[in-house]
């Protein structure tokens, strides 16, 4: 037997060396999608880890911590309770939180109308559309958080600095989903309109309105949900008022936990609504964003 | 005919803008917002801006502070995102549609999405903020949950419309699930997948100042430090360093986008 196979082997390697060039040949041939996508993971995965290394973990007890988070939790949603304020309070809070987010987004939406029209590539000078992207592109880097507070040194804390300061961040977010809904519009639309002597605000209000007016309301209304989710924010930390803040009050001066877990109940409550009905809006209206 | 469709229409057009202004009125008798103090603390910030908020060269001083605890609020936002993708990863395949294994697991994990999702991250973090502390946990942990229930919807829609046709292909031929989820789901979602996470990772750097100002870790704390403390020019700075960072991340991720998409 170790004869038949001492014998068989120079032929096995010859047999594997005329093979070998195919062996060599690499399955998948090199693309700069996936290295890319190879390089991104990687990076990702060694940040991770370097972060997790590297954070001042200030002698915290992890058991103990998430024991008590769980404690937290369950007394969160299962004994709500509000306990410095009635029920038509949170509703009226609640009510101020909804009335933030709608009037930022009704500012923003009225101005970045204006604005997307100026910045989409197809209706404005090649100038024009570079100079207001990229002071959208300023205002969009910036927090939201950090406007309102920039605002509240002029304004005062309250409602005239978060509205104000959110309607900044409403205008730059939407001036970006309107110019790109603008810009689908077909060329041939307006070289057709131009051609029979329409003006600007024509072409403007007869084609290029009309043509995107759904997924103008469909953007807008995502605006809204998330100004709500901001609005509920900034009363925590700007003292914008609203739900918000109470929660804030709950949190940092009662540590009443049943109290958080009531105003989660509410805020959850009127999210998954709007969410509701943003859904059936979009269906409606059968466009896909 | 035709004029009372256009009379129909303009009718249609008023009454919806009469619901609209009277929607706005209420809000803003709800809100106490004042019309007049709104335009007019516009120039007053800028003009207020232009003469407090800018580095000088004392608020130089504080530059490597600032640039510290930017690094912390990049590395908290970065893990945040990661491990949360990799969560919702999971969870996305057990609740899409084409991959799920049906049931009670795809309904669970689509609740469990929505409830994550629903709930803010300045409210997870004032949740968490009473058990963890004042420490790296707490932003960590609310930009977590957050992530999580964000990325597991977009990860769903993600290999939902990628990988309808595939994953029958490779069923008919008598492929098992893993099989499936390895050599078909994740190729041909993964793009998609990346392009979620870096873009849920510039939201976080700007969500991980909220959350640091709220809980009092990271960048955001520097600001409200010295906000608090009427320091205007190095909060400035804390502002200018913020801007800089998203820039750089946007234009890394905008690159990677490009190649890979």
């Amino acid at each position: 037997m170790e004869l038949q196979e001492a014998v068989r082997a120079p032929y096995e390697r010859e047999r594997y060396n005329d093979r070998s060039p195919d062996l060599l040949i690499p399955r998948k041939p090199f693309n700069k999608g996936s290295f890319a996508i190879l390089m991104t993971l990687l990076v990702l995965a060694f940040l991770t880890m370097y972060g997790f290394i590297s954070f001042d973990y200030k002698d915290l007890d992890f058991g103990a911590a998430i024991q008590s988070t769980l404690q937290t939790l369950r007394t969160m949603f299962f004994s709500p309770a509000l306990n410095h304020f009635n029920f038509s309070h949170a509703l009226y809070q609640v009510l101020i939180t909804l009335g933030l987010a709608f009037l930022t987004t009704l500012f923003g939406a009225v101005i970045a109308l204006f604005l997307g029209l100026l910045a989409s590539r197809n209706l404005s000078s090649p100038l024009l559309s570079t100079i207001v992207r990229s002071v959208v592109a300023f205002i969009r880097a910036v927090p939201t958080v950090l406007w309102v507070l920039i605002f509240a040194v002029a304004a005062g804390l309250g409602s005239v600095a978060a509205v104000i300061g959110m309607t900044f961040h409403s205008i730059s977010y939407l001036v970006k989903a309107y110019s790109e809904s603008f810009e689908e519009l077909d060329n041939g639309v307006i070289e057709a309109l131009k051609a029979s002597g329409a003006g600007w605000w024509q072409i403007v209000f007869q084609a290029v309105i009309p043509s995107s007016i759904t997924y103008l309301i469909s953007w807008t209304f995502m605006r809204l949900e998330i100004n709500f989710a901001v609005a509920v924010a900034m009363g925590a930390a700007a003292g914008a008022g609203g739900i918000g803040y109470d929660m804030f009050m709950a949190s940092a001066f009662y540590y009443d936990v049943r109290e958080i877990g009531a105003i989660t109940y509410f805020i959850l409550v009127l999210a998954v609504l709007m969410e509701l009905f943003a859904t059936r809006l979009k269906k409606k209206l059968k466009v896909k964003v | 005919m035709q004029d009372s469709f256009f009379l129909r229409k303009r009718l249609n057009t008023s009454l919806y803008c009469a619901l609209l202004f009277l929607i706005t009125i209420a809000a803003i008798i709800i809100t106490q917002y004042d019309i007049v103090k709104g335009f007019t603390s516009i120039p007053k910030a800028a003009e207020w801006a232009v003469s407090n908020f800018y580095p000088n060269a004392k608020a130089m001083t504080k530059l490597p502070d600032i640039l510290d605890s930017l690094m912390e609020t990049l590395l908290v936002s970065i893990a945040a995102t990661t491990v949360a993708g990799i969560f919702a990863f999971l969870f996305a395949i057990l609740g899409s549609t084409t991959t799920g294994i049906g049931g009670v697991f795809s309904l669970l994990s689509r609740w469990i999405a929505t409830l994550f999702r629903n709930i803010d991250v300045a409210a997870w973090s004032m949740i968490l903020l009473i058990s963890f502390g004042q420490s790296v946990m707490t932003g960590y942990l609310a930009l977590f949950f957050g992530s999580f229930g964000f990325l597991t919807r977009a990860f769903m829609e993600s290999i939902d419309e990628v990988s309808n046709s595939s994953v029958e292909a490779l069923r008919a031929t008598g492929a098992s699930y893993f099989s499936i989820i390895v050599h078909s789901v994740i190729p041909s979602s993964i793009p998609q997948l990346i392009s979620w996470i870096l873009f849920m990772i510039e939201t976080n750097i700007r969500q991980a100042t909220l959350i640091g100002i709220l809980t009092g870790t990271g960048v955001g704390f520097l600001f409200s430090l010295y906000y608090k403390s009427l320091n205007y020019s190095s909060a400035s700075l804390v502002v200018i360093a913020i801007i800089a960072v998203i820039f750089i991340i946007e234009a890394v991720s905008n690159y990677v986008r490009r190649v890979i998409l």
